[in-house]
């Protein structure tokens, strides 16, 4: 049995009135990849801010033994010393700086904090580079390269500080599919080398692809530890863990949804890049929706998906828009997001937090913005009726929270989508786009968010669902329209697609940038 | 218990306030004089505040040309004045020619995408230099009766008691417990509607709490300013901004569409807001309030110099930050505003009646605003 390199015995953290861990306990053996599954809120980040001293010693019970030690951590530098780095789901790379300058941001090389010797530093940097593969010169700004490459710059960067348990925090959630298996590949050539690995992911087939062990936790406290040595480690047996049952069917059922007449069509459609006007984003595509239909448009990120959408709707993307648009087989031109908004098409952005909801007002105010017409008159709000509409939607669509109040920033990713859901389906569309409409919740969430999107085509609306999840896209979908390098390649009837058909109309066309 | 302190602690650091200087000034602060300068001499203070905070709203933008304007604005006032003409000419003018100047500033900033903090230190210095090319750099002063009257200058800025009161001013009080009245029998009747239409009330006791302080406030005031001359004519146009703008920020559209674009713009703009007309309504709406302030302060000194406003802009971004907005937008309101604005102007006053040196004075104000910034950031992590 390989030597134990960490092990956090019964850590407890409380928040004031939530206890966030309960008597966690975690063994990483050396060498290992270790994944840390469970669902939002379950209490994997917190752990980690426990062991990389985010938490200092002191906040929280329990012990954390590091290479035969009890350690006492007050800050992350106390951590990192030790060989422990994490690397963040958000990437914290400054744009402006090179990739030198940002790998050894607060590492300095010099004699001195008033001298960097820049030729170390680059000569350094330029040595991690290459043991991750990534080509590019370390006197490269970060803001050139994709977030592909500015992962791996983040992994460069932890190992420039000796790292010998690295902790990656969700790594793959911006990449591509392709960029991911490189990630997941470069950690298992690291441990090959003798690197450990801690890895936090909600990708299930990613955890069952790279872990060696998976950690589960719920509710703050952990379930089980799954050895792929000796069990048979499936993302339904992983999902089991994590919600406690089993869910035996991970889309729901639509029964009897009648589809209907053709409702949106778009035909040669094409965008360009708004600052670089010569490039194509989307090129002569054409799309068309019927009533009751879920369409899915899968593509992975930066195939234009997005990009679609947003000129779709109401020009708000990119410029020399071209093609035509009809509604109900007129021919319609939308100019503005007001536009579309009044010819009942909807935008549910994939950036909820960014582009979606106002997080520093209530649920109220959030759920009523896009049509506040209807809970006003003559410009002057009327707050009744707003209120009853809030708690509507709340109830519809089962936002958990005690009233519609609340401030939308306190709430889980989950409730927040749900918010979103509501405030769109308020806005009483015909056709909705919806973005992504499942990234970053939990399972359970996601569930319901798929029954919505089931009455929602029940009452005989149209949804759009934009998503790089092939099984999310399979799962809900009638029809798969395939997006690569901004032209559509592909189109399939959903019964009797498989991930391997949809994946080939990819290959067949290389990947476009 | 803790969430309503945070929620009310400004208004509470006025009172304690206004306690210690009655305490070191041995009452003199809260004579009924005193009460009457505090609101007259502020009054500009109030009125900039309320457009300032439309501004911040918006994203913590912020409009620097504010007491440039003001000056600017009362140099054209008082030239107009002083050539004889009827005095609603010259009110009208200045009201203009803020709107104008807010029309301006609006839309470099909201259509041109000039960053507010440029396009309005730009007409910071433009406007300053106008209004001495207007005025040649000397004083004009002003002696139109009734024009200083209905604005809060001169011996005679109070509304006239009609009621003839003996030793108070009984229109005064009669107004201040109607406008009591009122505003207990509305809360009654909104209480009920909510009651009956079973929507979620807030408890009873803190907003019985409310309601008895704020009356009791409003009703000590009214008898201060009855005890003295009655109402001051400057306090009309304070309650008409505040009410004016209070209502637009809570009750319509584009006051929404304020705490929208400040609290996330691509959100807002995707919901369908336009929000260049959202940022070009602020900077009019301060425009505006800068030619009010303009009239208001020649008013109050009855003159125009080429110095006045200087300053102003600060006063009015203090009153909001100290008052709660935020310094990224999205939150704040009027009468958190009015609250800020009050807790300078008791400082202030308190600071002189002691006889402290006005350059410590600066001092002291600079601290209350850091302090009152560093309880907002601090309360606000911790309730993470």
């Amino acid at each position: 049995m390989a030597k134990v390199l960490l092990e956090m015995k019964n850590i407890t953290k409380t928040f004031p009135g939530v206890k966030a861990l309960d008597n966690v306990n975690l063994q990483v053996e050396e060498g290992e990849i270790h994944a840390l599954v469970g669902e939002n809120g379950a209490g994997k980040s917190t752990l980690m801010n426990v062991l990389s001293g985010i938490y200092p010693y002191g906040t929280y019970e329990g012990d954390i033994i590091y290479n035969g030690e009890i350690c006492q951590f007050n800050k992350i530098k106390d951590s990192e010393e030790k060989g422990i780095v994490i690397i963040h789901q958000e990437l914290a790379l400054i744009p402006y700086l090179t990739i030198g300058e940002n790998m050894f941001l607060g590492n300095e090389r010099g004699k001195s904090a008033a001298s960097i010797d820049w030729n170390e530093t680059y000569g350094e940097a330029d040595k991690y580079l290459k043991m991750v593969g990534l080509e590019e010169s370390s006197r490269t700004l970060v803001k050139e390269l994709g977030t592909g490459k500015q992962q791996l710059v983040e992994i460069a960067k932890a190992l420039a500080k000796h790292a010998k348990l690295l902790i990656l925090d969700e790594p793959t959630s911006s990449l591509n599919e392709q960029d991911s298996k490189a990630l997941l590949d470069l950690i298992i050539r690291f441990k090959s080398e003798g690197m450990t690995s801690i890895i936090i992911s909600h990708k299930l087939n990613e955890v069952s692809y790279v872990a060696d062990k998976i950690t589960v936790i719920r509710d703050g406290s952990t379930i089980e530890t799954l050895d792929k040595a000796t069990t048979e480690i499936s993302e339904d047996r992983i999902i089991k863990g994590m919600v406690g049952r089993e869910i035996t069917d991970r889309f729901p059922k639509r029964h009897d949804v009648k589809i209907g007449d053709i409702n949106l069509e778009v035909d040669n459609w094409t965008v360009y890049h708004p600052l670089y006007p010569e490039r194509k984003v989307v090129d002569d595509v054409s799309l068309k929706v019927r009533k009751g239909e879920v369409v899915g448009i899968y593509g992975l990120m930066g195939a234009g998906r997005t990009e679609l959408a947003m000129s779709i709707f109401g020009k708000s993307y990119g410029t020399g828009i071209s093609g035509t648009l009809k509604l109900n087989g007129q021919v319609t031109e939308l100019k503005t997001i007001k536009e579309a908004i009044k010819h009942k098409i909807a935008y549910v952005t994939e950036d909820r937090k960014g582009n979606g909801l106002v997080l520093t007002n209530p649920i109220k105010i959030n759920t009523t913005l896009a049509n506040l017409e209807e809970v006003s008159s003559k410009g002057i709000i009327d707050q009744d009726k707003e209120y009853q509409v809030a708690v509507e939607y709340k109830d519809k669509l089962r936002t958990k929270t005690p009233s519609v109040e609340q401030n939308v920033g306190n709430l889980s990713g989950g409730n927040q989508q749900k918010v979103l859901l509501a405030k769109w389906m308020f806005a009483n569309p015909d056709i909705l786009i919806l973005d992504e409409p499942t990234r970053g919740i939990d399972v359970g969430a996601k569930y319901e968010i798929y029954c919505i999107i089931n009455d929602l085509v029940a009452e005989g609306k149209s949804v759009i669902m934009i998503s790089s999840e092939l099984p999310e896209v399979l799962g809900m979908s009638d029809r798969i329209y395939v997006m690569n390098g901004g032209k559509f390649v592909g189109e399939l009837e959903a019964e009797g697609a498989t991930q391997e058909t949809i994946m080939s109309y990819i290959v067949k066309t290389g990947r476009g940038e | 218990m803790s969430a309503a302190l945070r929620k009310y602690t400004m208004p509470i650091a006025l009172v304690l306030v206004l306690l210690f200087f009655s305490w070191r000034t041995n009452g003199a602060i809260i004579l009924p004089q005193n009460i009457n300068n505090l609101l007259s001499q502020n009054a500009y203070v109030f009125v900039l505040a309320v457009g300032m905070l439309l501004c911040i709203l918006t994203g913590g933008n912020i409009d620097l040309a504010v007491g440039s304007v003001v000056c600017f604005a009362g140099a054209i006032g008082a030239t107009i004045l002083d050539k004889n003409v009827n005095f609603w000419v010259a009110v009208l003018v200045m009201l203009i020619i803020g709107t104008l100047v807010g029309v301006w500033q609006g839309f470099w900033i909201a259509y041109v995408n000039v960053p507010p903090f440029i396009a309005t230190l730009a007409g910071m210095y433009a406007f300053r230099g106008l209004s001495n090319v207007v005025l040649q750099g000397l004083a004009v002063s002003i002696d139109n009766k009734d024009f200083l009257n209905l604005f809060g200058g001169g011996a005679d800025c109070y509304v006239p008691d009609i009621l003839h009161g003996a030793n108070l001013n009984m229109l005064c009080m009669a107004v201040g417990v109607i406008g009591v009245v009122i505003y207990v029998i509305s809360f009654i009747v909104s209480r009920a509607n909510i009651k009956k239409r079973g929507y979620e009330t807030k408890p009873l006791l803190g907003e019985l709490i409310k309601l008895v302080i704020i009356s009791a406030v409003a009703l000590w005031v009214t008898y201060k300013l009855a005890s003295y001359k009655g109402i001051p004519t400057s306090l009309i146009w304070i309650l008409l901004v505040v009410f004016i703008f209070g209502y637009i920020t809570s009750k319509t559209r584009i006051g929404r569409y304020l705490y929208a674009v400040g609290g996330n713009k691509k959100a807002a703009q995707l919901s369908g807001v336009n929000v260049k007309n959202v940022y070009f309504f602020a900077y009019v709406c301060m425009g505006l309030m800068s030619g009010l302030a303009g009239i208001l302060t020649i008013a109050r000194a009855t003159q125009s110099q080429p110095t006045f406003g200087t300053g102003y802009e600060m006063d009015a971004i203090g009153a909001c930050f100290i008052g709660g907005a935020s310094a990224y937008g999205g939150i704040g309101t009027v009468p958190g505003a009015i609250v800020g604005a009050l807790l300078m102007g008791v400082i202030n006053q308190g600071m002189s009646i002691m006889g402290m040196n006005a350059n410590w004075q600066k001092v002291v104000k600079g601290a209350v605003l850091l302090v009152a910034i560093i309880f907002d950031v601090v309360s606000k992590k911790e309730k993470k």
